[in-house]
């Protein structure tokens, strides 16, 4: 039992870690908090279905394609929307309020070309991977070896790549890295393919592991990821890494009968923020995050 | 097209826009005010609603006793939340604040035997029995629009509404008026300086924050007697966003600019009901619901872009940054 809720642990939390890096390394950059990501997660899903259900290509070519069309959009947006925000200078609040508009219309254009029902990928949904006393279904099976790849080439790509570290720099110190000679506006177009990759990525992979899923469950899957997010420490990409992990791990175990009797699993979001709270009142700027004046 | 020329659609139009009015009033004060960025405001709506309802099926209290105690609940919920929460930085408050109105969902779905669970209000009694929270209220209603002469229920519920709402505007105005009201703009302004004259910062977010969380328990009760039925689905984010939405349209950091942002949401919400001719007349109606969030948040972002401060918003004042 134990073993078992410790490899749905990983597979929960990685899938949050993953969507949780995307949303970090735009708040690092941008200061945005955005409240679309959820969405733009439901988008990959969706656009994953569209190749892999009517279209009947394979789930990795799915995947990828649903990537990469997420990356098209975030980096759609980041023209349209994002950067004319920027070049008037809005603040955190003005930035939160237009997320939520832009959150609230992407849902909707999902819903009118997808409609409200729920939809499924194609995977054997009886095939079981036993390890151990662990048994795991297709779809969980895959989002383990994919995470646990992603998860891996996000660290290589955030400490070892020119790009990867340059965004670190800038979100460390926009100023400073501005005059090193980073070119800025192109840092934060690649920050946004980036992190439309991840959402993809995540949305296909959350969508795999809850077996059907429709437009509306992006926002469910944003709150998880927010608190990894704040948990981690705001801004901290290998920091969201960490929190998405300790969430999904927190969340799953929270339910082992042998712990004071387990959690009822309808509560597992509800962990998640107890979770969040309680590490916030000890280290009020989250695990990785670093105590500064503002 | 009939139910746009009907006088009882608009009537009811008119009585949510009063509910909205008392709602968006309590985030006004939290962040037009005293700046807090409160993203839970529906947790005390639905605590509101959801403690009148109880005490009244459950415990059978009047409901003249309940709802005041439902609105003190929901004023208490914000004074429990903040305790620990306010000591965060004004983003990690916005997203704890939405994590605790998604909990308090969460609850509302889950404890059948508490809320009636996802079934919603019609499960509060026993088995098998539909309950009902709002006998006492019908009948002042009824009582209340022999009086009026009017033959609308919708228009007797408009005057209440609206006449709860005007006296609550006028309230927070007068409040805002007083030392206490400069104390929380000063604090919106600049903490630190608030703090440095002597002023306990802490003790007046919480005094914000619950009285914002008292006037939502207010539209909680209102909400559940004019619908006769509520479950937690009723509690959405959304209706926050709805909220800040009201607030932003109307204007940052003026009280009579909530019922006018109101106005204008209610008049948006139900008029985008009637884009009904072609193209979107092609649409199903299920389909034109969909539009019609499309269209709201099209708006959110457009303010946003174009008038930070919105209708009747001060620039000098109070911009959203």
């Amino acid at each position: 039992m134990f073993w078992q809720l410790l490899a749905n642990g990983l597979v929960t939390g990685s899938v949050i870690a993953i969507a949780a890096v995307g949303v970090s390394l735009i708040y690092g950059i941008l200061r945005l908090v955005n409240f679309a990501y959820g969405d733009y997660m439901a988008f990959g899903a969706l656009a994953a279905y569209a190749f892999n259900g009517p279209r009947g290509l394979g789930i990795v070519v799915s995947v990828l394609l649903a990537m990469l069309a997420t990356a098209v959009l975030s980096l759609v947006l980041d023209v349209t929307l994002w950067r004319p925000l920027r070049a008037r200078r809005a603040g955190f609040m003005s930035l939160f309020l237009a997320s939520i508009g832009l959150a609230l219309v992407l849902r909707q254009v999902l819903l009118l070309a997808y409609g409200p029902q729920s939809q499924e990928y194609k995977v054997n949904p009886y095939k079981v991977y036993v390890i151990g006393s662990v048994r795991l279904s297709e779809a969980q099976f895959i989002t383990i070896l994919v995470a646990a790849v992603a998860i891996v080439a996000i660290g290589l790509f955030l400490s070892r790549s020119t790009i990867g570290r340059t965004m670190r720099a800038l979100a460390d110190d926009r100023a400073l890295a501005a005059v090193a000679g980073i070119n800025v506006g192109r840092v934060i177009a690649y920050t946004w393919i980036l992190s439309g990759l991840l959402a993809g990525l995540a949305g296909v992979l959350a969508g795999l592991i809850q077996t059907s899923f429709n437009p509306n469950f992006g926002f469910q899957l944003l709150l998880p990821v927010f608190a990894a997010v704040v948990l981690g420490g705001v801004g901290s990409a290998y920091g969201a890494l960490a929190g998405g992990l300790a969430l999904g791990l927190a969340m799953e175990l929270s339910t082992w009968p042998s712990l004071l009797g387990g959690v009822n699993p309808v509560y597992k979001p509800v962990v998640a923020f107890a979770v969040l709270i309680a590490a916030l009142m000890v280290r009020p700027q989250g695990l990785f995050g670093r105590a500064r004046v503002i | 097209m009939s139910a746009l020329a009907s006088g009882g659609f608009w009537a009811f139009v008119a009585v949510v826009a009063g509910v909205y009015t008392i709602f968006a009033l309590g985030l006004q004060l939290q962040f037009g005010f005293a700046g807090l960025l409160n993203f839970g405001q529906v947790a005390f709506m639905a605590i509101g609603a959801y403690t009148m309802a109880i005490l009244v099926v459950k415990e059978g209290w009047s409901t003249w006793l309940a709802a005041p105690l439902g609105v003190a609940v929901a004023a208490a919920a914000g004074l429990l939340l903040g305790l620990p929460a306010l000591r965060l930085r004004a983003d990690y408050f916005a997203i704890v604040t939405i994590a605790f109105s998604e909990i308090v969902r969460y609850v509302a779905t889950n404890q059948d035997s508490l809320t009636g669970g996802s079934q919603g209000t019609i499960a509060l009694g026993k088995v098998g029995q539909a309950a009902q929270y709002n006998g006492q209220w019908e009948r002042f209603q009824t009582r209340f629009q022999g009086w009026l002469g009017v033959s609308s229920k919708d228009v007797a519920m408009l005057v209440i509404v609206w006449g709860a709402a005007i006296v609550l505007l006028a309230l927070v105005w007068l409040a805002v008026r007083t030392p206490w009201g400069r104390v929380l703009r000063a604090i919106r302004e600049d903490e630190d300086t608030a703090a440095s004259l002597g002023k306990n910062v802490l003790a007046y977010k919480l005094q914000a924050l619950a009285i914002g969380s008292g006037l939502a328990g207010v539209a909680g009760c209102f909400y559940a007697w004019q619908f006769s039925f509520f479950s937690p689905d009723d509690f959405q984010p959304l209706l926050t966003f709805f909220a800040w939405m009201i607030v932003i349209l109307g204007g940052l950091g003026r009280v009579w600019s909530v019922p006018v942002g109101a106005a204008v949401f209610g008049f948006l919400f139900a008029g985008t009901r009637f884009l009904d001719f072609p193209p979107l007349s092609y649409l199903s109606g299920a389909d034109r619901a969909y539009v019609r969030l499309i269209v709201i948040g099209l708006v959110i972002i457009g303010l946003v872009l174009a008038r930070p401060q919105g209708i009747l918003g001060k620039r000098d004042e109070m911009v959203l940054e």
